[in-house]
């Protein structure tokens, strides 16, 4: 943990280690490792002098934080109420099949995590599929083996 | 408080309280005067010791005139000149019936919701128990936090998955086992074993004059069954 | 680039516009979210090395912009100066620009847009029916800029509303002429701005703070993404004016962390900003000091909410209080704040620029301005629209949106997010502004208008919002967290087949108390999804829970797959693709689909190119 610590330091310094920082900072940290070990929260509550059970109430609030780490790569079905109607449930419950994994998780080989996303602001393409950053626009459960296959 | 901050301490306002006009301190919370008045309304995540929450809804009441009133949650509402308070109108009845349907639903076994069910004249729950054991009042939270200055509880999760817990769900090291939380928690312990205990309302209360609820609601019941609760709705008047 | 005083901004922008050639060409190329998404940054680049190939480099822009407006047809280009409207383009189509337009200076007809009711090809921006009837005040001068540039915003008379008001009004005249002008918060619940600017101003308090709410969450909405992507300055200077006039000196933008765009470009706005010395001590020479930071939600719809938000601004979970005592009051830190949203703040330097009078002329008797909306779902001509308040949703949805696709039939239309409602075809020509959406059960919201065709199932949408709001909401409340909770159960009981008829009563009392008693607007308008459906389309609740028919074929535990043997070639795609082995059948024979094995996947249906797949 000591290599990471002087990592953290530099986040937590960039927010001046402001309490009111605490979301930027550890949306950074899960930046770094893909998620929010369990010591750098520990490490946060301290520099930032709050309660760890803030810190705890926070990272679990928050739908972008994970405690767990996440897939290599990281697929998100848009559920915004435009790709709802254009058919967005069925082009998740395709990935969860051809995938073996629920919303939220992630493949036990650590490759994909599978996750909603209420609204990417994408509407006029839906249903979207974010990928690793990338937008797939006018998804079908059809298009979504190509789509696994072009990894 | 924008209302009372005109008012100096010490100088009361009139407000109207379910029609009868009386004084009341500014700096009071609009539950606080109601209780003075003597007006029991039922609250289940306030306590005197501790900040106010605002989140259980039961002690909501209905304040404004004609066409525009609403209902406000009592413990967090300012008093002014001139406000129109009604405290049992049957808006704020049925609301508050709904909402103890809403949390006993959620933990059935909880002699307090029940005892509260009782009084309310709550006859029937229209969902799924879901036999929990937290209504998620946040008063352990605040004893542990204003009172005994640990901060060894807290909430996580939101929403539905909303629970409280120590950081990490692990062993707190702020902890020191005082017990606190546990003192103050309304739901902990087990509900009256009245007879039909098995269903969602333990029916034996409703109806009846409930003997331990009003005069000794912080006395535990050890009769199993307790007296009052033996009598059918058919023994009564 | 440093202006110390308001006159030096004149000459600055004098300077700057004398170095613009208003005739050199330059291609506006939309980076707005929708094109991005199709590839336009690889069309911009063809464009760049294209015309890096003919040498003209020095002799024609490119610039990436923020979001033009029509997503439908994407990528999308502006060749200035004569706006010459280009879409649906490819990389390969770039040479031919080149060559033709900015060259030969002719067009290429095949990337013009063709308006099917005229039966022609439309030549500039200004003649596509999408934008005729628009009055873009706050989007149009999106592709006339690029958002990294403040020189371009200067350019096009940036900054002079705080020149103006910086420059000879006193702070109580700008609050009044806010209020004069009559303009409503944007963000949802259409509060006065300038009625809040003034409880602000004189609440009790040395520090106050101005707050720009950017966290849009509602599903299908992405106005204030595109405002902040496309013109960030825009924002600022409306922050700037509010704090003077408001008496604060520190301000904050909450923005959704999914925009990472919109974070980029209000962060750059703010650093060039600070240099410019229109931001920070002294701004313009004035003696006003304001300086702003970004803070970046954690994905939170309740965040929206503005004591969440500030919760969150504190660096604690987004739960919100009770709002007794108004934030005006008692906000961030329990000092007197004043938030508003993106599309607030982007209204205020045009409102200081021409007035109140000129602002309160446009729009209906309790709604003034323009509003933008992000009209999606089953339409035509998906995109951004800002039309002037009192414009029917027909006008809306049948002359800009283009109508429904397929020749499907218009339902509904649902306004506001998951607070809102669900308008059924009946008031179409409802006239669209603050007062009409709420007396009809809806609202304006932000702006997101989602339409639906008969292909929709209301019971669906009303399923789909409680579940969102349930997994949006934070639970402090009982009535909310356990309200919506149970909602959801009777919702998907009703659409699973299990409904009763007395749970449409149950979900009567639920909506009351979640609407009376909860503690924040999340909750108190939970119910409108709900209450207008059954409303508007109470015969839909029915035939799911009477005769167990979803009429919509969408609640898939009500509809069934089946093989029309009459048409099924035999030609084994859809055998080939069912992932659940219920369909069986030798090549070139009648397949046979087993109902048992089948889990509606609808992918069948979906790759059938003989329609010998039935839905009932």
């Amino acid at each position: 943990m000591t290599a990471n610590e002087s990592k953290l330091d530099s986040i937590i310094d960039e927010y001046n280690a402001e309490p009111g920082s605490l979301i930027s900072i550890l949306q950074d940290i899960q930046a770094e490792y893909n998620y929010l070990p369990e010591e750098s929260l520990e490490y946060v509550a301290k520099r930032l002098d709050i309660p760890r059970v803030q810190v705890f109430g926070v990272a679990t609030f928050f739908k972008a934080f994970s405690l767990k780490p996440k897939g290599r790569q990281q697929i998100h079905v848009c559920m915004g109420t435009a790709c709802h109607v254009r058919g967005s449930k069925k082009v998740l419950e395709e990935l969860e099949r051809k995938l073996e994994i629920k919303a939220g998780d992630t493949t036990p080989d650590g490759e994909f995590t599978l996750e909603t996303v209420n609204c990417v602001g994408a509407c006029a393409l839906g249903p979207v599929v974010v990928e690793n950053e990338e937008y797939h626009g006018e998804m079908t459960p059809i298009k979504v083996e190509s789509l696994l296959n072009s990894k | 408080m924008s209302q009372n901050s005109q008012t100096p301490r010490g100088e009361m306002v009139k407000i109207m309280l379910n029609g009868a006009e009386v004084q009341a301190d500014p700096y009071w919370s609009l539950l606080e005067v109601i209780q003075f008045y003597g007006i029991d309304i039922p609250t289940l995540c306030h306590d005197e010791g501790l900040t106010p929450y605002g989140v259980c809804r039961l002690c909501v009441v209905e304040i404004g005139s004609g066409d525009k009133t609403k209902l406000v949650a009592s413990c967090m509402h300012p008093v002014w000149e001139g406000l129109e308070v009604r405290t049992h109108s049957n808006r704020v009845i049925k609301t508050r019936k709904t909402i103890l349907e809403l949390l006993i639903a959620r933990c059935p076994s909880s002699k307090k919701l029940q005892d509260m069910a009782a009084l309310l004249e709550l006859k029937e729950v229209r969902f799924e128990p879901l036999n929990d054991d937290c209504i998620l009042c946040g008063l352990c939270v605040r004893m542990c936090e204003e009172q005994m200055v640990a901060k060894a509880i807290g909430f996580a999760g939101r929403g539905t998955d909303r629970y409280i817990t120590t950081p990490f769900d692990m062993n707190s090291e702020e902890c020191r086992k005082c017990g606190a939380c546990m003192y103050i928690c309304p739901v902990c312990e087990l509900r009256c074993q009245g007879p039909q205990a098995d269903t969602v309302l333990c029916s034996g209360c409703i109806n009846t004059e409930p003997v331990c609820a009003p005069d000794y609601g912080d006395a535990m019941c050890f009769m199993v069954p307790c007296l009052s609760c033996v009598k059918g709705p058919e023994d009564v008047k | 680039m440093k202006v110390t005083s308001v006159n030096e901004l004149e000459a600055i922008r004098s300077e700057i516009l004398a170095g613009k050639d208003q005739d050199k060409p330059c291609i506006a190329v939309c980076g707005g979210p929708g094109c991005l998404a199709n590839q336009c940054l690889e069309v911009r680049d063809a464009f760049v090395n294209e015309i890096a190939a003919k040498g003209l480099t020095d002799k024609v822009d490119v610039r990436t912009t923020g979001c033009h407006g029509f997503c439908e047809c994407g990528p999308i280009a502006l060749i200035y100066p004569q706006e010459i409207f280009y879409q649906g383009l490819s990389i390969d189509d770039i040479p031919e620009i080149i060559e033709e337009t900015i060259i030969n200076n002719k067009t290429v007809d095949r990337l013009l847009y063709t308006d099917d009711e005229a039966g022609q090809l439309v030549e500039t921006e200004g003649e596509v029916p999408f934008y005729k009837q628009q009055m873009r005040l706050i989007l149009g001068n999106n592709s006339k800029i690029d958002p990294h540039s403040i020189e371009d915003y200067i350019a096009i008379g940036g900054y002079s509303a705080l020149a103006k008001v910086l420059g000879g009004m006193q702070p109580m005249d700008v609050v009044d002429e806010i209020k004069n002008s009559g303009i409503r918060g944007r963000g949802g619940g259409g509060f006065p701005t300038g009625r809040k600017w003034e409880s602000t101003r004189n609440a009790e308090g040395d520090i106050k703070y101005v707050i720009c709410n950017a966290d849009e969450g509602d599903p299908g909405a992405f106005m204030d993404r595109s405002i902040l992507e496309g013109n960030p300055h825009s924002v600022l200077e409306g922050m700037i004016i509010g704090a003077y006039a408001i008496g604060s000196n520190e301000g904050y933008v909450y923005v959704r962390n999914e925009y990472p765009l919109a974070l980029k470009n209000i962060n750059l706005a703010i650093k060039q900003a600070r240099e410019a010395g229109l931001l920070g001590d002294n701004i313009l020479g004035s003696g006003f000091n304001f300086d702003l930071k970004v803070n970046r939600g954690g994905g939170a719809f309740v965040c929206g909410e503005s004591t969440a938000l500030m919760a969150s601004l504190e660096g604690k979970p987004g739960e919100p209080r009770a709002k007794y005592i108004h934030t005006s009051d008692k906000g961030l830190w329990d000092r007197p704040s004043n938030l508003n949203n993106v599309e607030t703040w982007a209204n205020i330097p045009l409102i200081i620029n021409n007035g109140a009078d000129w602002y309160s002329a446009i729009g209906t008797e309790s709604s003034k301005g323009t509003k933008v909306f992000s009209l999606v779902g089953k339409i035509n001509n998906t995109g951004l629209v800002e039309v002037p308040m009192g414009m029917t949703l027909r006008e809306i949805i049948f002359d800009i949106g283009g109508g429904i696709p397929d020749n499907k039939a218009f339902k509904a239309v649902q306004t506001g997010g998951p607070s809102g409602g669900c308008i059924p075809e009946s008031l179409i020509d409802l006239p669209v502004d603050y007062d009409r959406l709420t007396e009809v059960g809806s609202m304006m919201g932000s702006g997101g208008m989602i339409v639906m065709d008969e292909d929709t199932c209301m019971v669906d949408v009303a399923r789909y919002f409680i579940n969102f709001l349930m997994e949006e909401s934070c639970g402090k409340c009982v009535p909310c967290r356990e309200g919506l909770l149970r909602m959801g159960e009777i919702l998907t009981d009703i659409t699973e087949g299990r409904g009763r008829m007395e749970d449409l009563d149950l979900i009567q009392d639920l909506s009351e108390v979640l609407r009376d008693a909860s503690l924040c607007g999340l909750g108190q308008t939970a119910p409108n999804p709900v209450m207008s459906t059954l409303k508007y389309f109470r015969n839909e609740y029915e035939a799911h829970i009477k005769d167990h028919k979803c009429p919509a074929g969408v609640c898939t535990e009500l509809i069934t797959y089946s093989i029309d043997a009459g048409n099924c070639t035999g030609c084994g795609l859809c055998l080939k693709k069912c992932p659940a082995e219920a369909i069986t059948g030798e090549t070139k024979q009648p397949h046979v689909l087993d109902a048992g094995k089948c889990i509606k996947c609808g992918i069948c249906y979906d790759v059938c190119k003989f329609d010998a797949v039935r839905k009932e």
